[in-house]
């Protein structure tokens, strides 16, 4: 198994609330958590033209391994940011990035590219389903050049794309996220399209995922009702984290709606 | 397949129009490289092959009566192989049925054997028999024209005595693929004919045995021609020998090579602008279609696909494109090629044909098409590369509208709102816009290029025919004939109304290190029949008392001007070398001839007055009874008819010109076509959206057509007047290329041929418009609005 042996995803995790910082874990019952990835200091500027924008303000992140993190707040508040740094998609104007033992932060292209062939799946709010391509030619798009995948049909039955339920091509883009067995799936507001019956599905596929295959997991939403299923919400406001929560019992999704 | 493989097939049917339109262009491109590689190395291999196996000779000259054991002198000069010394004769020819008398070269060939040069191809009947002196073998274009088969027999007059001769065979030479009659410029098979007889029956004839007129030599591979021609002449000058020339100026041969030379330019030039109007469309379509998966790019990054595999897959594509290109235009090509070569098996006569176009033809076209494509593919793929995958997730960052300068102009206020955005978008695009006018330019320029032909060659027979050749025949006399009584003989024959002397006399010229090999044509200095007619003015130069008048490009082959002084050495008579001032100079198209006064260049020569040639102005009604006459008078050894050449010219070259011109037309509308339909198809890519919202908004089917439609009807209109200049300069540049010393291209363009170009361009487009214009009419609102872009 190439995987690392990870914590239960069963195991409840403790933290130490904290309003500022998101990276100290207490380990409760002497269960260990690792880091998968760590993020210190990141602030991010976009220039265009004359206007400058600041959408990260320094900010600490760690995700854990087999956790669901959930980041809330309201459009404009630097989450997508953070997320297309976290999964090298996009390079921090200054702090690091760390996964696991590699520091990612000045990692060439290349480097990027094969951490994120190699450990990253992305679902994003549309789907961004290649249309000339079916479902399973979608998922194969990511198994033909990942090193460990699954099955492209188990990664769709993984979704629940057995049944159909609605929510489908969502589904079909979470299942070609987790295709290649990534340690990490960043979904950007993967419910922000749907309405509140078929995001759920969605969710359920993702919490599926996250249970099953151990995914360390963040979630993007300005959605409230989804923090609810995650071990930790992370408030971002402003390029900044404003508040760390943890959930003393993840809610299953089916619970949720808005 | 791999799914990436997978989403290009289908992106390929998807933008299957475009694709084509693109493929098109390049096979049009393809085509015509292929179409000129295969004929050229066809006719360059089935040359050579015939010149091998028939041992064509390298060197030929002739003289006046040269005795046999001169030629076992030019055998034994080194360098020489074998020398063939034959006799050959002009003689005029009687065939049944046939009112015009034809001429006929007469050439010997030893009764037994094949001649050890230029050896016959039998083609019908069998070799003479030695002891039939009246049995001749016929070359088979002029049996065929007039149906002569072995065992016929036509009259001859040769050397003034009345023959019937006997076809045993008819033949082909490789020192006739090209068979001109004297004074011809184009091949007229009816009216000139090469007869070979047997050796002892010319000799008898010519009163020539135990001599030669007329050589043939092969040379020693390696053997420089130029330093045997010069032991050649000196060796035949006493026996009034005649400019030995090389293979190179031999003149079937020259029309060959000439051919070639012709076939060059065409492999290089035309394909050169359709396959750079190809990489363009190749850009267009590709950046296009980028810029429309600009976020699929960025999720293929996000999944961890290189940098290098994304521009591959999109390079993918245009090659793709390019594939059916090649496919399409090598077949095409082959296809021309072979036709071409067919067409130039006929026209040139050859016994065999090699067409068998090797790969290289091929592999030629398909890697400069691979490589245009991918020279157009690189620009559009790097920005692939350069596209950071966070960014390309994103909606591409608006063009930056800024209140164009139009806003302000006053024409703006005349323009409607539509007109107004379709002129904003060309200027906004400026760069683009260019190139489609370009693309569209190019075609029309290659349509006035191809029409134009037909003006030029017009306007040369109506120069060389009409204007400076004011006779109706030319009759050309066996040997030297004293000039008044000859020309009052020819005055009296029936329907003659004007006779005048004529002689040419081969010449070479001289100054300093320059030199040119031709002839002085010596013309009575009141010429009325054979003026020294100037092109360029369209006026007549004088004929001056003393001196010579040159055509310009002889005196810039010699470097020289009027006042200037050319030494001249004669090939006749006495053979004086003397220094002549130029007194004039004239434009011409054809060859690079010197005129001379008439009784200057006899008393040059320290000759009494005397002619070669009687110019007859003829009263058409008189004709057959002037022809049956000529047919009979002993002196004529050719008789130039000019409407039977004019007539000839436009049949040997009316069917060809046609087939070009459709050839080129073809490719060239495909080339509008393409241009036309992708920049369409572009825009309505881009601006779908736009363009529905209008509809929402009201507008109709029709104006939001016009909207996107006038954009390219304006960059179409920019480009007619750009493509006719550029037509211009591209007839100028193919006329330039093909310059030769034998004719020169004029550069003709008659307004009614840039008109033609304009409206087959136009008509390309309009189709290409309507193909969009009924896309636009089925733009699905809904689809097109929803659409996130």
């Amino acid at each position: 198994m190439r995987r690392p042996a990870k914590a239960g995803a069963k195991d409840r995790m403790s933290y130490r609330e904290s309003s500022e910082v998101a990276r100290e874990p207490v380990a409760s019952g002497g269960t260990e958590y690792r880091e998968t990835l760590v993020a210190r200091g990141l602030t991010k500027i976009y220039r265009t033209g004359d206007v400058e924008v600041q959408a990260l303000r320094g900010v600490d992140f760690v995700l854990y391994e087999g956790e669901l993190a959930v980041l809330l707040g309201p459009s404009g508040s630097g989450k997508s940011t953070l997320l297309n740094i976290l999964g090298g998609l996009d390079i921090p104007t200054a702090g690091d990035v760390r996964f696991r033992d590699h520091v990612l932060t000045g990692a060439g292209d290349n480097e990027l590219t094969v951490f994120r062939r190699e450990h990253v799946g992305f679902v994003f709010q549309f789907y961004n389903l290649i249309p000339s391509l079916t479902a399973r030619e979608n998922v194969s798009l990511v198994t033909e050049i990942a090193p460990n995948p699954l099955d492209p049909a188990d990664a769709l039955a993984l979704v629940g794309l057995a049944e159909r339920l609605g929510g489908e091509q969502q589904r079909v883009a979470i299942a070609r996220a987790i295709a290649k067995q990534p340690e990490i799936l960043l979904c950007d507001e993967p419910t922000g399209a749907l309405d509140s019956k078929t995001g759920v599905l969605v969710l359920e596929a993702i919490a599926r995922v996250n249970r099953e295959l151990g995914t360390s997991t963040a979630l993007i939403t300005h959605n409230r009702t989804v923090a609810g299923m995650a071990d930790r919400v992370i408030h971002i406001a402003d390029g900044l984290i404003a508040a760390v929560e943890r959930n003393e019992r993840r809610i299953e999704p089916r619970a949720l709606s808005w | 397949m791999r799914a990436l493989d997978r989403k290009l097939l289908r992106e390929l049917w998807r933008l299957r129009g475009q694709a084509l339109a693109v493929a098109i262009v390049m096979a049009s491109g393809v085509a015509v490289l292929v179409m000129s590689l295969s004929t050229l190395e066809a006719l360059q291999a089935t040359t050579a092959a015939y010149y091998e196996r028939n041992r064509f000779a390298d060197v030929f000259a002739s003289a006046v009566r040269a005795p046999l054991r001169v030629a076992d002198r030019i055998a034994a000069l080194p360098g020489v192989q074998t020398v063939d010394a034959r006799i050959a004769e002009y003689a005029t020819l009687d065939i049944e049925g046939f009112a015009e008398p034809a001429i006929g070269r007469l050439t010997s060939i030893p009764e037994r054997t094949q001649p050890a040069l230029n050896r016959l191809v039998l083609r019908s009947g069998r070799w003479i028999e030695p002891n039939s002196p009246d049995e001749v073998l016929v070359s088979e274009p002029f049996a065929q024209a007039h149906h002569l088969v072995p065992g016929d027999r036509f009259g001859a007059l040769i050397n003034g005595h009345r023959r019937t001769l006997t076809v045993a065979g008819t033949a082909l030479s490789p020192e006739f693929v090209y068979a001109l009659g004297p004074g011809a410029l184009m091949p007229d098979d009816k009216r000139f004919g090469v007869i070979w007889m047997g050796r002892k029956a010319l000799e008898s004839a010519y009163d020539l045995t135990g001599a030669f007129n007329n050589v043939a030599v092969a040379l020693l591979r390696g053997t420089d021609p130029d330093v045997v021609i010069g032991e050649i002449d000196r060796l035949l000058e006493p026996y009034g020998g005649v400019n030995a020339i090389a293979r190179a100026d031999q003149l079937s041969n020259w029309f060959v090579m000439n051919e070639i030379e012709q076939l060059k330019t065409m492999s290089t030039v035309l394909p050169a602008i359709f396959l750079s109007v190809a990489a363009f469309l190749t850009y267009m379509v590709l950046t296009r279609l980028i810029a429309t998966e600009r976020s699929e790019i960025g999720l293929l990054k996000a999944f961890g696909y290189r940098n290098w595999q994304v521009a591959w897959h999109y390079t993918k594509f245009v090659l793709a494109i390019a594939l059916v290109g090649i496919a399409l235009g090598s077949v095409l090509g082959a296809l021309f090629g072979l036709h071409n070569t067919r067409q130039y098996a006929a026209f040139f006569r050859f016994p065999l044909l090699i067409y068998r176009p090797s790969p290289v033809a091929f592999l030629t076209a398909a890697a400069v098409s691979v490589a245009v494509t991918l020279g157009g593919a690189l620009a559009a793929v790097r920005r692939v590369v350069a596209l950071p995958p966070a960014e390309a997730m994103l909606a591409p960052t608006p063009v930056a509208f800024r209140r164009s300068r139009l806003a302000t102009l006053s024409i703006a206020r005349w323009l409607d709102q539509p007109t107004r955005i379709a002129v904003r978008q060309i200027i906004r695009w400026p760069v683009r816009s260019a190139f489609t006018s370009l693309g569209i330019a190019l075609a029309v320029s290659l349509l006035v290029m191809g029409l134009q032909w037909q003006d030029s060659i017009a306007w040369m027979a109506e120069k060389y025919f009409y204007d400076s050749q004011r006779q109706s025949m030319m009759i050309g006399l066996a040997e030297r004939q004293a000039m008044m009584p000859t020309v009052e003989a020819f005055r009296h024959l029936p329907g003659v109304l004007t006779a005048e002397p004529m002689r040419i006399v081969g010449a070479d010229f001289s100054v300093g290190t320059r030199k040119h090999r031709g002839a002085i044509t010596g013309v009575p200095q009141n010429t009325m029949l054979q003026p020294i007619y100037d092109d360029a003015s369209g006026r007549e130069v004088r004929v001056p008392p003393g001196g010579l008048v040159l055509s310009t490009r002889l005196a810039e082959k010699l470097g020289v001007a009027v006042g200037d002084r050319v030494r001249v050495d004669v090939h006749e008579g006495r053979r004086p070398s003397v220094s002549l001032p130029v007194a004039g100079l004239f434009e011409t198209l054809i060859a690079m001839p010197a005129y001379m006064d008439l009784g200057a260049l006899n008393r040059l020569l320290k000759e009494r007055p005397s002619a070669r040639y009687v110019n007859l102005l003829v009263d058409p009604r008189a004709e057959p009874a002037l022809f049956a006459k000529l047919k009979s008078l002993p002196k004529v050894s050719a008789i130039m008819v000019k409407q039977a050449a004019v007539d000839s010219f436009y049949d040997t070259i009316g069917d060809q010109i046609l087939i070009y011109i459709g050839i080129f037309s073809g490719f060239a509308a495909a080339l509008g076509f393409g241009v036309a339909y992708n920049s369409a198809r572009i825009a309505l890519s881009e601006r779908g959206r736009e363009l529905a919202t209008l509809r929402v908004l009201g507008f109709r089917r029709g104006e939001i057509s016009y909207i996107l439609l006038a954009q390219v009807a304006l960059l179409i209109v920019a480009a007619l007047p750009v493509g006719c200049l550029i037509g211009r300069g591209l007839t100028m540049f193919i006329a330039r290329s093909l310059d030769s010393e034998l004719y020169r291209l004029p550069q003709v363009i008659e307004p009614s041929t840039y008109g033609w170009a304009i409206v087959l361009t136009l008509l390309a487009t309009t189709v290409s418009a309507a193909l969009v214009r009924r896309r636009i009419d089925r733009l699905d609102l809904i689809r097109v609005l929803k659409t996130r872009e």
